[in-house]
């Protein structure tokens, strides 16, 4: 299990879903993996399947029509796996809080790892959350001692 | 005549970076029927304007979507300030005509990309986005963020940009007006792109206009349309084309966008030589609002409609945005009707469908 794991820090795959952003978030994830800031040099590359993702970063809040989707793709995607929220947005519900449709961040529905503040997040602050996450995907499951 | 399925496209979708859900009906690999279900990023937004105040919401108002972000809190502000009977100071006219023309050519590098990805033309999706962070880079520079800027409000406009930033702005034009050339020889002249995309999904000038397309997506079924030429802010110091195309088809939409940055590097050169030397940006807000108004302004994706009603009290009565992406979703779903499923994200991304400002 222990150089399993080495491989998928070396090769995370993300999958990128978008709550009810307002897209600054989103645009800034997509930024990350093209040739400016290169999310691809530490082996991350986006992958529109959920089976096939270690790495989940969703940005915006959630509400009454995507809750069930948030929760479906977070049940998808296989052990080990961690949670990125990006914005103020899924991690409170940001600006849109008071939005009758919103209810709050991320977090309300599934365990996040890592949040990513900002408004929008920028791609260094995205890029340290995505390696903060990786961390803790490899502490997660390397075998306890004891065991 | 094969039998009916039913394939479900998004929520969430490798070529769509927001979600949309479609239902498609086919009939072997025809699509028969396109029925959309929508409310994935509805956040009800509008209704904010009861909590927040006319100032505040500025801000609310730029976050309707990240990709015209400037535009919708310029949108708003335009409305505002007709009814407060505020006037502009010129150079804040001008500064928001520069921003806005920006936004453009970064709105429509964007999709560009996200059209080479969606027919698998990775690197000239990496392309794409490379030079659009040059423009990301001169907001940075002019205002102190990528995507969100915060820099328009009511009455003006919060940041100069000094002689020293404007020159810098033409000179990076300059360089991504060379590089631009480039890549459109590919997008134009390249045999696989113009196989994936000229034929597809025609759109006919009848259709567009009936269904009520706006912006790139009429102009490309040979509507002349242009919301700019209505005269709001510094546009009518400056001199620009309104580019159209007869086909109708995803390629005419392609070209119509190209030009179009084109166009918006020209517009932004003359305000910079034009742009007045006095150093009043913003004038203050005194009073509150009493009344209502349409402001309508022409985003990278068609014309957006801003309706605000205030009662002379903090808080506004109603705020409504039209937006282009909502005006073009008929005439989408028409030309989904008959064509390939294979073509389908194509189609889809051709409108620019931007999700969050037609759910809001
Ligand atoms: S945090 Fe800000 S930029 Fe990001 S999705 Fe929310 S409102 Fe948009």
């Amino acid at each position: 299990m222990v150089f399993k794991m080495k491989f998928i820090k070396k090769s995370p795959w993300i999958l990128h879903y978008d709550g009810s952003s307002c897209n600054g978030c989103d645009i800034e994830v997509l930024a990350c993996l093209t040739p400016l800031y290169d999310i691809e040099r530490f082996g991350a590359i986006n992958t529109g399947n959920p089976k096939h993702a270690d790495l989940l970063l969703i940005t915006g809040s959630v509400n009454e029509q995507n809750i069930s989707v948030v929760k479906q793709l977070y049940e998808q995607m296989p052990n080990p796996k961690a949670v990125v929220a990006i914005g103020v947005c899924a991690a409170t519900g940001g600006i849109f809080k008071d939005c009758y449709n919103v209810q709050g961040g991320v977090g309300e529905v599934i365990p996040v790892d890592i949040y990513v503040p900002g408004c929008a997040a920028r791609p260094e602050a995205i890029i340290e959350g995505v390696v903060l996450a990786l961390n803790k995907l490899e502490r997660r499951k390397s075998p306890r001692k004891d065991a | 005549m094969g039998k009916r399925t039913i394939v479900p496209f998004g929520p969430q979708h490798p070529v769509l970076p927001e979600p949309i859900h479609l239902d498609l009906a086919l009939e072997d690999e025809t699509v028969i029927e396109a029925i959309p279900s929508i409310g994935f990023v509805h956040r009800g937004l509008e209704k904010l304007v009861e909590k927040k105040d006319f100032q505040e919401y500025t801000y609310v108002a730029e976050r309707i979507c990240g990709i015209c972000s400037f535009m919708h809190g310029m949108g708003y502000c335009m409305a505002v300030e007709n009814i407060m009977s505020l006037t502009v100071p010129d150079r804040a006219e001008f500064l928001r005509t520069i921003w806005a023309e920006l936004s453009r050519i970064h709105s429509h590098l964007l999709w560009l990309g996200l059209l080479a990805d969606s027919i698998g033309f990775e690197s000239l999706f990496m392309h794409c986005w490379r030079m659009r962070e040059q423009i990301l880079d001169l907001f940075d520079m002019t205002t102190g963020g990528r995507v969100i800027f915060s820099v328009c409000k009511i009455g003006g406009v919060r940041k100069d940009i000094d002689e020293e930033k404007l020159k810098r702005i033409v000179d990076v034009l300059n360089n991504i007006e060379d590089e631009l050339r480039s890549l459109t020889s590919v997008f134009l002249e390249e045999q696989s792109i113009k196989g994936r995309l000229s034929g597809v999904g025609v759109l006919s000038q009848a259709d567009a206009f009936g269904l009520g397309a706006v912006g790139p997506m009429a102009r490309a079924s040979g509507i002349v349309t242009d919301t700019r030429t209505l005269g709001y802010s510094a546009y009518p110091h400056v001199k620009f084309n309104i580019i159209t195309a007869q086909e109708g088809d995803c390629f005419a939409r392609t070209k119509v966008r190209i030009e179009e940055i084109f166009e918006a590097i020209s517009i932004i050169r003359q305000c910079a030589a034009l742009i007045p030397s006095d150093t009043l940006i913003a004038e203050p807000v005194k009073g509150l609002p009493k009344g209502e108004y349409f402001a309508r302004l022409e985003q990278p994706r068609g014309e957006v409609i801003y309706y605000v009603k205030a009662n002379g009290t903090k808080f506004l009565d109603r705020m409504r945005v039209r937006t282009p992406t909502f005006a073009n979703l008929p005439a989408l779903l028409q030309t989904l009707k008959g064509s390939e499923l294979a073509d389908v994200p194509v189609l889809v991304l051709t409108i620019d469908p931007c999700i969050s400002c037609t759910e809001r």
